[in-house]
């Protein structure tokens, strides 16, 4: 959860106009004098601190071998596992907005139509183009291991 | 002769006027990318082609029928948009020796009115990053790096480092595209923009970077990373110019479902501009932590050129800004982890040895083809998209994008037209302190104040205002009303006249000795 500082709620213009003051003055020549400034000269939030963030998700090896199976990556090493934690938790500071009756954004442009094309071939005829870039096929054909055959666990590519 | 360091519509006019041939501008071009390769801007350099499109651009003068300003006129991409026939990389081990056979259709709007296509310039891995930094070509370096301005800084502060590595990264992850154009090896430039990839490198390289709002532009062909956010972004050295590309570019695509189908007037930005009428919000939560005092002083310059202008300058408050960029950072992973899963090896790309199944062969294409980032991405997105986790991370964020979709709505409802902010919190880092911190850490500093624009599909445009007391570009942003682009860019012309940004003197490489040399000289000055 971010909080605001507690100087900024207040808009302290006291001391915004001292620090104004005191400041060089060559960073304040465009301002006329006796004009409150609309920049606010000190940050209006601070980052959340750590004490503040939501109970840390653990990442068990379960999870682990769960993702690579689903996304095909690994994680390499120990340090691939820390990096979907960090991710988690700075993704968890968002429980700390209340979104209570707040419908999902999808796409901002949900209140237009999508325009789409009529359901009939209008270009084609492409094979040869889009075999150039296989780097192994059989006539027109993309050629793929066998499938059907579960990961193993120690085919090299899983975190260990 | 002429120099490289016009702007677009001037060498537009010289190559109408015969003051200079197409021909001559490519080769002048291609020398200066070559005299400047420590950049590193460039992927692809294509330089028989370029002269090849050089050359039917000069005939077309010739006969006094060009195609029109464009015609002619050196322009490079961003390695993520497809170019048929050109290898297409993202930067990535996995589409090495990728060859499209299709333009992208801004690529193909760029052809079709003469631009001559210098190269395809460099980028983080699949544009996953703000540095520029983290692709297998290695990283760009900032053309301002070897500008006389930062030397003599640098040298002013008795900064002279003995390997040359004070060089400074150009953000990203358009960093090539920004570093093309800041460079002057070409007139425009291609970039995408999911999260400020566009804006954040030309906000670093002191050119203008813009952002259109989401359905303006075709996106068919660049090569998705965040469907919802991405939009194709254009480079180039003054706002006239962007306003000139954006007329060619904008438009309804068939091709691209989420193109709006309005036809897009192109525009010409007036020469005397009237910021009097204007309602201009500086919203109070772009004051980030961090944000750097030069940066805090400009914006406040900026507020108060506008109103001594005449222009109704007042704060206002975008109460979600702090929880945007986790918000982009979870919506950002469920993607990519989405979009990534075409990377198998079996139609394009980089396949690996692997031949026991379907699955192993999958699997370590992808160990194999992916970096780090990228890896990470896709398992913290897998992660978020996980059937127990889905609602906890991927629609809460999706609800919190609404939140702040809606602080715009409310803010240019009640009168505002636009919004003046920072574009980064403070001018580039050198490279080495960059690369202390992850690719995470790094975007959700560099990002701050340019995802929000993508998470409300907004236009915005940054542009350089000032140079650093290091030296280097500091760029402000300005964020408008959804298809308002004209007049966000007139008013971004006008600050423009007023801030007049100074060149790049370019200085090149300097040798260890000259340096000392001319710290001698400076610091034996009365």
């Amino acid at each position: 959860m971010w909080t605001l500082s507690c100087a900024a709620r207040l808009r302290p213009y006291a001391i915004l106009r001292r620090s104004l003051t005191t400041s060089s003055g060559s960073e304040r020549q465009g301002a006329s004098p006796g004009r409150t400034c609309t920049v606010p000269q000190i940050p209006t939030w601070q980052p959340a601190q750590e004490s503040q963030l939501f109970k840390k998700t653990t990442v068990t090896m379960e999870m682990i071998d769960h993702l690579e199976h689903l996304a095909l990556v690994d994680f390499r090493n120990q340090e691939g596992v820390q990096r979907l934690g960090k991710a988690i938790q700075f993704a968890d500071e968002l429980h700390g907005v209340d979104t209570t009756g707040v419908e999902p954004l999808v796409s901002v442009l949900e209140d237009r139509c999508l325009c789409l094309q009529d359901d009939e071939v209008v270009r084609g005829s492409y094979a040869e183009l889009l075999l150039a870039n296989a780097q192994q096929k059989i006539e027109e054909y993309f050629v793929a291991p066998p499938g059907n055959i579960a990961l193993a666990k120690v085919n090299g590519y899983k975190f260990s | 002769m002429l120099g490289l360091n016009l702007t677009l519509r001037e060498a537009s006019a010289a190559l109408r006027e015969g003051k200079v041939s197409a021909t001559e501008l490519c080769q002048r071009c291609l020398a200066f990318i070559k005299e400047t390769s420590v950049v590193n801007a460039y992927i692809t350099v294509r330089e028989a082609g370029a002269l090849q499109q050089a050359e039917a651009a000069d005939k077309r003068h010739r006969r006094g029928q060009a195609l029109g300003p464009l015609d002619g006129i050196p322009v490079a991409v961003k390695d993520n948009f497809s170019t048929a026939g050109i290898e297409t990389t993202c930067a990535s081990k996995m589409l090495k020796g990728y060859i499209p056979p299709f333009n992208a259709t801004v690529v193909q709007k760029l052809l079709d009115q003469g631009a001559v296509l210098l190269g395809k310039t460099n980028l983080d891995e699949f544009a996953m990053g703000c540095g520029s930094t983290d692709g297998i070509f290695g990283p760009v370096r900032n053309p301002w790096s070897y500008s006389q301005q930062y030397r003599e800084k640098s040298a002013q502060r008795g900064h002279i480092s003995d390997e040359g590595s004070d060089w400074v990264i150009t953000g990203g992850s358009s960093g090539g595209s920004a570093a093309a154009v800041s460079a002057f090896t070409c007139f425009a430039a291609l970039g995408s923009d999911t999260g400020g990839s566009t804006r954040n490198p030309a906000a670093h390289c002191g050119i203008v970077g813009f952002k259109p709002t989401y359905g303006l532009l075709s996106r068919h062909g660049l090569i998705p990373l965040v469907n919802s956010m991405d939009v194709p972004g254009i480079l180039t050295r003054c706002v006239d110019d962007t306003a000139l590309i954006l007329g060619i570019l904008a438009g309804h695509d068939p091709k691209d479902s989420t193109t709006v189908q309005e036809p897009f007037q192109p525009f010409t930005l007036p020469s005397s501009i009237d910021v009097s009428k204007l309602c201009v919000g500086i919203p109070k939560e772009y004051h980030a932590p961090g944000l750097s005092r030069e940066t805090v002083a400009l914006w406040t310059k900026a507020a108060d050129l506008l109103e001594n202008a005449g222009a109704k300058v007042m704060e206002v408050s975008l109460p979600h800004t702090c929880h945007s960029i986790v918000c982009y950072h979870v919506l950002c992973a469920a993607e990519v982890a989405s979009n990534m899963a075409r990377f198998d090896g079996l139609q394009y790309g980089h396949r690996c040895d692997v031949d026991s199944s379907t699955e192993a062969m999958y699997a370590a294409t992808r160990r194999e083809g992916f970096n780090d980032v990228v890896r990470g991405r896709i398992l913290s997105g897998t992660f978020f998209l996980l059937k127990e986790n889905y609602e906890r991370y991927f629609l809460k964020a999706q609800k919190v994008r609404r939140l702040i979709a809606e602080d715009f709505v409310k803010v240019f409802c009640s009168g505002v037209d636009l919004l003046l902010t920072p574009t980064t919190l403070s001018d580039a880092t050198q490279f080495r302190e960059f690369i202390k911190e992850d690719n995470r850490t790094r975007s959700a500093q560099e990002d701050i104040f340019t995802q929000s624009a993508n998470m409300a599909g907004l236009p915005a445009v940054t542009l350089p205002a000032a140079l650093s007391a290091r030296g280097l570009p500091l760029g402000l942003q300005f964020i408008g009303r959804a298809f308002y682009e004209q007049q966000l860019l007139t008013v971004a012309k006008w600050l423009e006249k007023q801030v007049n940004f100074p060149v790049l003197q370019w200085q090149g490489v300097v040798d260890k000795e000259h340096l000392i040399l001319q710290h001698n000289k400076l610091t034996s000055l009365p």
